[in-house]
């Protein structure tokens, strides 16, 4: 290579990884503002105001939704399974909304209470047919089975 | 391999579950994509080498009238 | 050992090769994606959660993945042209722009289609798909860019600035989904073996596609760097010959 292309090659080389730092470490002190949600544990430390408009996120905790009869309001808990977070909705929930599946909520917290004016749900990175979920809700029926039956016999 | 279609019927196909406009969109957009990328460059090549072909069929008429206006010319300069 | 580098570099070398290797690039991409689509439309299982919307993963995955292949491209490109001013890395930084800016805006519009019933909506403002609109939006001005500076020489170094720096946004765009957290999920883990749950059933038709998709990216490039050959080459006798014995209406 020519001594000047080569010149050439590493002031492109410095301005590039120089541009490259400056953009990582300003997203680095971005970042916070750059997460979509906050979880459950942030909002219990107290990181977020009361009535201030945020969006939370995590799982909804196994066997915690009520829906009522008469309207579309719904509660339930988020989980990111160190603490939980009470939600409040009234409105139409997405296909996938159910327990142990991620929601994003958006509205601001209440006492301790969080009143969504949109539910959102986060689709998991797994894909499976329906018959291998049913097999595999089976076996896992099935493992579960003896220790039930051992403590109903006694 | 071949016999596990995941639709019973050919309506059922089109109807794609609850999720009719959706599938279909994404796969008509896609077609849209591809149909686009693929023959848009052909067009341009054909309209570039037509214009081509004019200007070099132009230049060439002018060429040649120069030539004959330059021998017209000579004629009028020789009577 | 330069010597391969310099004649790849000649725009008529590449245009006669080029030639040559379309007609089996065009077999292998109809071979395909007729495959794919047809897997992936018909043979793949409904999923347990997204029902047939399952189907929408096979348009979207290829062409979002691909489309962040452009932006490297460019910028390898536009080294090639700051440092040893080859003509032919320039013509096809040129046509790379418009091909990927088509791949985000599809990858941006399929995702909409795939989240809207699937989400609940059909945006949000999180780390992956901001960073993909950036890149629309960046390609979008390196266009602007080449057609707002008269001079190709000119053109040619400011839009190879421009997408070298531009490249920094692809690894955000591909670890945003782990740097933070977002709506979107984060790639799957496909397994090869026969009885996991994300098995072959699933990952193969999609990999097929990807292929088809890198297929139809390739071939675009090539037809559309063809063209910004004979162009700017219009006034050197081999294309002037090539113009008299092509034979179209």
């Amino acid at each position: 290579m020519k001594p000047h292309r080569r010149k050439k090659l590493t002031i492109i080389g410095f301005i590039a990884t120089g541009l490259a730092v400056a953009i990582g470490l300003s997203l680095y002190a971005l970042s916070n503002t750059i997460d979509l949600f906050f979880t459950p544990s942030q909002i219990a430390a107290g990181e977020v105001n009361n009535g201030q408009r945020i969006r939370i996120g995590g799982m909804v905790k196994e066997g915690s939704v009520v829906k009522s009869q008469e309207s579309l309001h719904v509660e339930f808990i988020t989980t990111d399974y160190s603490h939980d977070l009470q939600v409040r909705y009234d409105g139409i929930l997405p296909d996938l909304f159910r327990e142990g599946q991620g929601v994003v909520a958006e509205g601001m917290v209440n006492n301790g209470v969080f009143e969504a004016s949109r539910v959102l749900a986060k689709h998991d990175e797994n894909y499976m047919s329906v018959e291998v979920k049913a097999a595999l809700d089976s076996a896992e029926r099935a493992r579960s089975m003896p220790v039930m039956a051992t403590e109903g016999g006694q | 391999m071949f016999d596990n279609i995941q639709f019973a019927s050919v309506g059922e196909f089109f109807q794609m579950g609850k999720y009719t406009f959706h599938v279909w969109s994404v796969y008509g957009l896609f077609a849209v994509f591809l149909f686009v990328n693929l023959f848009k460059p052909r067009m341009q090549r054909r309209q570039f080498i037509r214009e081509q072909r004019q200007k070099a069929l132009r230049d060439k008429q002018i060429a040649q009238q120069s030539v004959e206006q330059e021998r017209a010319d000579a004629l009028g300069e020789g009577q | 050992m330069w010597q391969w580098f310099f004649r790849l570099g000649s725009p008529k070398w590449f245009y006669e090769m080029s030639g040559k290797w379309l007609p089996w690039l065009f077999v292998l991409m109809t071979a395909l994606l007729s495959v794919g689509i047809v897997w992936a439309l018909l043979y793949v299982p409904q999923d347990y959660q997204q029902g047939d919307t399952i189907r929408i993963m096979y348009v979207h995955v290829p062409v979002a993945s691909i489309s962040l292949a452009c932006f490297p491209l460019m910028a390898v490109a536009g080294i090639i042209t700051l440092v040893w001013k080859m003509k032919l890395a320039d013509m096809v930084a040129k046509c790379a722009a418009p091909i990927g800016a088509w791949f985000t805006a599809v990858a941006l519009a399929t995702g909409a289609i795939w989240g809207q019933p699937i989400w609940g909506t059909w945006w949000a403002w999180d780390a992956r798909l901001t960073s993909m609109l950036i890149q629309f939006f960046l390609l979008i001005g390196v266009i602007a860019l080449r057609s707002a500076i008269e001079s190709t020489d000119a053109a040619a170094k400011a839009c190879a600035l421009l997408s070298i720096v531009g490249a920094i946004n692809v690894p955000i765009i591909k670890y945003s989904v782990e740097w933070w957290n977002t709506l979107h999920q984060p790639a799957s883990n496909f397994s090869m073996a026969e009885d996991s749950p994300m098995g072959p059933e699933i990952w193969v038709p999609l990999v097929i596609m990807i292929f088809a998709v890198y297929c139809f990216f390739v071939i675009s490039l090539i037809l559309s760097t063809r063209n910004e050959i004979l162009e700017r080459e219009r006034r050197s006798q081999w294309v002037v010959d090539l113009i008299a014995d092509e034979r179209t209406n």
